[in-house]
């Protein structure tokens, strides 16, 4: 599996108030999520963003809140694979959960700046910025985590699994 | 092999006899949470397991706290969504409006939680019932929907940071100054994946709403989960509100902590984060000047009867200003009832403050007291991100019910000291 896109850059401590704003959390409908997604720290994005398009951004991506919501709105929104220097636990554990593709990789989110495109390849956890040609290694998932990965979340992998 | 608190409790839910942190292990559910928010999207997820039985429908809690009372269609149709789904299957507690609290504050005094247990809750703030020796902590919907389905959840086994706590508040000075200190400490992700146990000679003089407070904001430093030490005030606690026995566990005398950190109670002083994030603390001596131009006191984090009473005692035969707007939410009816028994809400109403029903409502900007553009507001709440109250141009500054009672009064972030000694 593997992702190229416009990279779309953020700064430290993205929380789930940005990403999602708890005003827009009247609604499941993941589409109508997508079009506040990251709306009080940049407005146009929901607007520029194109399928397969990529977000970077720095240490402790996610913060705060439970809610499903924002993972979900930045997946819907097109957005391929999040790449961070860390994540917060919960968003990370709900990104696996709902087949989002993230990546802790504090070198690359160094070498990377909005407007490049970069390219991921998930089996080996290759980055690579296609505008300055250089490339990283994103830490690799535990084999646990990588069968998630690979049944579209924590629903497919229960199912395939016959946990149900 | 060694263990923390958070570890032992773990061990014995995946029925292993030792875990060692970064081991990926699936374990017993004792409770799972959910809120109006969370569990529509759970309900959705739980359908595509393509089973319609829940593992023990007295193992669910399902509050609608939130956007409630409805504040909005869509948010009465979220809701709707949920007691439909608690009918149908025979949830036992689902707690309707007139029952129901915020439900970190509610889960313990219903009951439902006891010392020992495994508790996920689809909502960050789940992490509150360390205080009662609970592992417990904050999932999205998806681990709600699996958890309902299976009452199993999977964890990467976490480490642990130690707090070792010694001393005594002073006056004025309570849990939410505590944790606010350390989170200025350590920083938003200090304890990022990581358990923050609490432990030492100081955790006596801590009262049990003071560590509901302290573990409720473990989530603001990252933590998975915050948790004290079981002793006489916790066992006496769940003995009053818990049928079942306690299951005790302490950490192994040579259990490995990342770090350890020592924290003299009295030398912490009433403590302020202003925005926007919960680790840009300042001491209520290096404030300054800071206007504010709605109060709010309540949520998961400052809602319960003794953060009520301290309010009151400041507020007594006070008036707020004429430029604030201040606001109490009791936690849950049972706090409400017992604040207007001893007179509490009669301080408050005669003050000046506006009394709700129990919600979440302004915490996260979902309504009842949601900020404009420019607006500050001083909030016993839990997150001053941007945009969290309300217009993406508002403020929030993090205080304790102390401090955000003694800013009703002058209109501006105000050392409850002063108004005592005035």
């Amino acid at each position: 599996m593997k992702a190229q896109g416009v990279v779309f850059r953020y700064f430290d401590n993205v929380d789930t108030d940005v990403i999602i704003p708890a005003r827009y959390l009247n609604t499941t409908d993941a589409k109508e999520l997508a079009s506040y997604c990251m709306i009080d720290i940049d407005a146009d994005f929901a607007r520029n963003v194109k399928q397969g398009d990529i977000m970077v951004a720095g240490e402790n991506f996610g913060c705060g809140s439970s809610r499903e919501h924002a993972p979900l709105a930045i997946k819907t929104s097109g957005i391929e694979c999040v790449i961070a220097s860390s994540f917060a636990r919960i968003f990370y554990r709900n990104a696996i959960n709902i087949g989002l593709p993230i990546l802790e990789c504090p070198e690359a989110v160094d070498g990377i700046k909005a407007g490049d495109t970069v390219s991921v390849d998930f089996s080996s956890g290759t980055i690579t910025n296609e505008s300055t040609n250089k490339t990283w290694s994103a830490q690799s998932f535990p084999p646990f985590i990588q069968k998630m990965i690979a049944s579209e979340g924590l629903i497919g992998y229960l199912k395939e699994e016959g946990s149900v | 092999m060694s263990m923390t608190m958070s570890q032992k409790i773990l061990a014995k839910h995946a029925q292993l006899e030792s875990v060692q942190s970064g081991q990926l292990i699936m374990t017993d559910l004792d409770l799972v949470l959910g809120n109006d928010i969370t569990t529509p999207v759970a309900i959705n997820e739980f359908a595509k397991l393509g089973t319609d039985k829940v593992f023990d429908r007295s193992k669910i809690a399902l509050v609608p706290d939130h956007f409630t009372p409805n504040k909005d269609i869509k948010a009465a149709q979220q809701c709707k969504a949920m007691r439909l789904f608690a009918k149908d299957k025979k949830i036992e507690h689902y707690f309707e409006i007139g029952q129901m609290g915020i439900e970190h504050a509610l889960l313990p005094e219903q009951g439902l939680v006891n010392a020992g247990d495994v508790i996920i809750g689809a909502d960050s703030h789940t992490c509150t019932y360390g205080a009662l020796g609970a592992f417990s902590t904050g999932v999205g919907s998806t681990d709600m929907a699996a958890g309902m389905a299976t009452g199993k959840a999977w964890f990467k086994v976490p480490s642990a940071i130690k707090f070792n706590l010694t001393g005594k508040l002073n006056k004025f000075v309570s849990g939410k100054d505590v944790i606010l200190h350390i989170i200025g400490m350590i920083g938003v992700d200090g304890a990022l994946y990581k358990s923050m146990e609490f432990t030492g000679s100081g955790v006596k003089n801590l009262n049990i709403d003071d560590r509901f407070t302290i573990c409720n904001m473990a989530i603001e430093a990252g933590a998975k989960n915050g948790i004290f030490e079981v002793d006489e005030i916790a066992l006496e606690y769940l003995k009053e509100h818990h049928k079942g026995e306690p299951v005790i566990y302490q950490a192994d005398s040579d259990a490995v902590y990342e770090k350890t950190y020592h924290v003299d109670l009295s030398t912490i002083k009433s403590t302020v984060a202003f925005p926007h994030l919960p680790d840009n603390t300042r001491t209520i001596d290096e404030v300054g000047n800071i206007k504010v131009d709605q109060v709010v006191i309540g949520s998961c984090t400052n809602g319960r009867i003794s953060d009520l009473r301290a309010a009151a005692e400041i507020l007594k035969g006070h008036t707020v200003h004429s430029d604030v707007r201040a606001l109490v939410f009791p936690a849950t009816q049972k706090i409400y009832l017992q604040a207007m028994r001893e007179g509490l809400l009669e301080i408050f109403v005669e003050a000046g403050v506006a009394v709700s029903t129990p919600t979440c409502g302004p915490c996260l900007g979902g309504h009842m007291g949601v900020l404009a553009d420019g607006e500050k507001a001083v909030a016993t709440t839990n997150r001053n991100f941007v945009g969290r109250m309300g217009h993406p141009g508002s403020e929030v500054y993090l205080a304790s019910p102390a401090v955000a009672a003694a800013s009703a009064i002058t209109g501006y972030i105000t050392n409850p000291q002063e108004i005592k000694e005035n």
